[in-house]
């Protein structure tokens, strides 16, 4: 009796599976996207013709993911792997290896002028980058006093002329991948692309009239590089480029000293990372905590950031209230 | 110089913060890493520090990184750990390091699994590093009471603690103690991680208690006298540690125990009761 009711169960849960994994495949574009930014803008542009799983869930951080069995079998099923890039998910490439992926991995940040930023002091420099060739940069790594490290800062999303090179690019990879939807795949991105645009010059409107004093804010990693390049703000983390290192007592005395000398209006919390140390800077030096920035991924469908677009502007609206009062 | 070492604390009430949290860390947990080390219990240590993590984890899942929700949780994973691997120990043919071994790995992977399913890996690093730098008032409460509690608690127990750890037979035979003993003995050493954790982290807790006990040995020969050096060694890597941290830039966590670590390493070569240098000095009484 018992057994033959485990059997039923049994055999109704094959067939729903076997219904399910027909109805979901029947003729749509497999995509995977590294995260859940990635993953946004893949679904704008693919619109229904493709179907897009994202690796890295909501609310959580890339840096340090680490992939399941589950996603290297998705990925193997995948027929495009959209993938920030510039040393982003750092788990990728052994992903990519053992899950026997066989499609195509599209780096959506590929063009994107790669802002550098040195590990020790957390400071960006965007201009040095720009013009610096071969030569410059062997002088430097032969430097005397070299124990600063130059990395490459992976979160080139943050500046929505950028988005618009990252929107190209998936553009281009699903056309490559499917052909036929060339026309839709345009059409989507044309869109997308408007939006983006005007997205853009709302940002640059809304922070113009931030008064010249109150454009230095601390963040809790260094994820906002070009998002300051771009829109004209000083960004200082303690924690460096990835969520993964240790602050040091000298990296927060800093902070704190940067804080008070030149007075800094606000510090901002982050939805992927440890928010203890921020509430302890915050505490020493009387600074307003300004409110949660979505830094490296978006929040689930019912929180204030569910899409590339809606990421923007509530960061863009958290600093304005908290700079500009 | 003097400059150098009070500067730091003058300057930042955050450095001012971790430098009590860890104090209050020192007079606890070494002690108890000195009665660990002399019932041969040092890398039972270990074992609780990695089976608190399932339930910090499950603290951390239900209530966020909330102090109460995730040191509770952990003093429960870790006392369930020790308590069955006690009962195993008694009521079968397992010895109680297999029965704790075997409890401990389960409750690791217990605590990684929980972490990861629930697909959020957010701060589990920073959940198993802890954050020294960032102990807010709730935190350091935790610390000191726990320190306070178990100094105390400590002092009550420690004429049958003294006795179990070089004569258990005796003990047994001579009264009803050794269970309770024993058991108290447990929930310090978990009660000490857990307050160890929310310094320094799952993975540098137990370093506070052991390194400075062990080093203490090479010191003193009664256990009072130990105590009060682990302690002392304990206080000198806390301080120390810190103003590593700030002067060289390096993670604080990890800068404490080393400098604990360097303490040891001193004290094994050093040392004047039994340490490397002593021993090879030729000594008259021990011919014959």
């Amino acid at each position: 009796m018992k057994n033959r009711l485990v059997m039923q169960i049994g055999l109704a849960l094959l067939v729903l599976l076997g219904l399910s994994g027909g109805a979901h495949s029947a003729d749509k574009l497999k995509a995977i996207a590294s995260f859940s930014i990635l993953g946004d803008m893949v679904r704008q542009v693919g619109g229904d013709r493709v179907e897009v799983v994202t690796l890295v869930p909501p609310d959580s951080d890339a840096h340090v993911f680490d992939p399941t069995p589950a996603d290297a079998k998705m990925l193997a099923g995948a027929e495009i792997f959209f993938v920030n890039g510039l040393g982003f998910e750092g788990w990728m490439e052994r992903l990519e290896k053992s899950s026997g992926f066989k499609g195509k991995t599209v780096a959506a940040s590929t063009g994107v002028k790669p802002l550098t930023m040195s590990e020790e002091e957390g400071h960006h420099h965007g201009e040095e980058a720009k013009d610096e060739d071969e030569h410059e940069h062997e002088e430097h790594a032969k430097g005397e006093d070299h124990d600063e490290e130059e990395v490459t800062d992976p979160h080139a999303w943050q500046d929505l002329a950028n988005g618009k090179l990252y929107v190209a690019n998936i553009r281009d990879g699903l056309i490559a991948a499917d052909p036929e939807g060339k026309a839709v795949y345009e059409v989507n991105a044309a869109k997308y692309l408007d939006a983006i645009a005007k997205e853009d010059e709302a940002v640059r409107a809304a922070l113009a009239g931030l008064p010249e004093g109150r454009r230095k804010i601390i963040t809790s990693h260094d994820a906002f590089g070009y998002f300051g390049a771009a829109y004209g703000l000083e960004i200082i983390a303690p924690e460096g480029v990835s969520t993964e290192s240790e602050a040091s007592a000298q990296d927060v005395a800093k902070i704190i000293r940067q804080i008070k000398e030149e007075k800094i209006p606000a510090v901002f919390l982050e939805n992927v990372t440890d928010h203890r140390l921020l509430d302890q800077i915050a505490r020493e030096t009387g600074v307003k905590i300004g409110g949660t920035l979505y830094s490296d991924a978006l929040s689930g469908p019912d929180g204030p950031a569910p899409t590339y677009l809606d990421m923007f502007r509530h960061n863009v609206g958290t600093l304005t209230a908290a700079l500009s009062s | 110089m003097i400059d150098a070492v009070i500067s730091p604390f003058i300057e930042f009430s955050f450095m001012r913060r971790a430098l009590v949290g860890c104090l209050a860390l020192s007079l606890g947990a070494p002690p108890i890493g000195v009665f660990l080390m002399l019932r041969r219990m040092s890398l039972m240590g270990d074992a609780m520090s990695h089976a608190i993590l399932p339930g910090a984890a499950i603290g951390y899942l239900l209530a966020g990184l909330s102090l109460f929700a995730m040191s509770l949780g952990g003093f429960a994973a870790g006392l369930a750990v020790a308590l069955a691997a006690g009962l195993v120990a008694r009521s079968t043919v397992l010895r109680e390091d297999a029965s704790l071994a075997a409890f401990y790995l389960v409750s690791l992977a217990l605590g990684v699994l929980i972490v990861s399913v629930r697909g959020s890996n957010i701060d589990l690093l920073h959940v198993l590093f802890g954050t020294v730098l960032a102990l807010d008032d709730a935190a350091l409460i935790l610390v000191a009471g726990i320190a306070t509690i178990s100094l105390a608690v400590l002092a009550v127990i420690y004429r049958p603690l003294v006795l179990e750890c070089f004569d258990p037979q005796f003990l047994r035979s001579a009264s009803n103690l050794s269970s309770p003993t024993h058991l108290i003995f447990l929930v310090l050493v978990v009660l000490n991680l857990v307050a160890g954790f929310q310094a320094l982290g799952t993975l540098m807790a137990v370093g506070i208690m052991l390194l400075p006990a062990i080093a203490a040995r090479f010191w003193a020969e009664d256990i009072s006298a130990m105590v009060l050096v682990a302690v002392l060694i304990a206080f000198a890597a806390s301080l120390s540690g810190l103003l590593l941290s700030y002067y060289a830039n390096v993670p604080t966590g990890p800068a404490i125990i080393l400098l604990a670590g360097v303490f040891y390493l001193l004290s094994m070569l050093l040392g004047v009761r039994g340490g490397f240098i002593y021993r090879l000095v030729p000594r008259k009484h021990l011919e014959a």
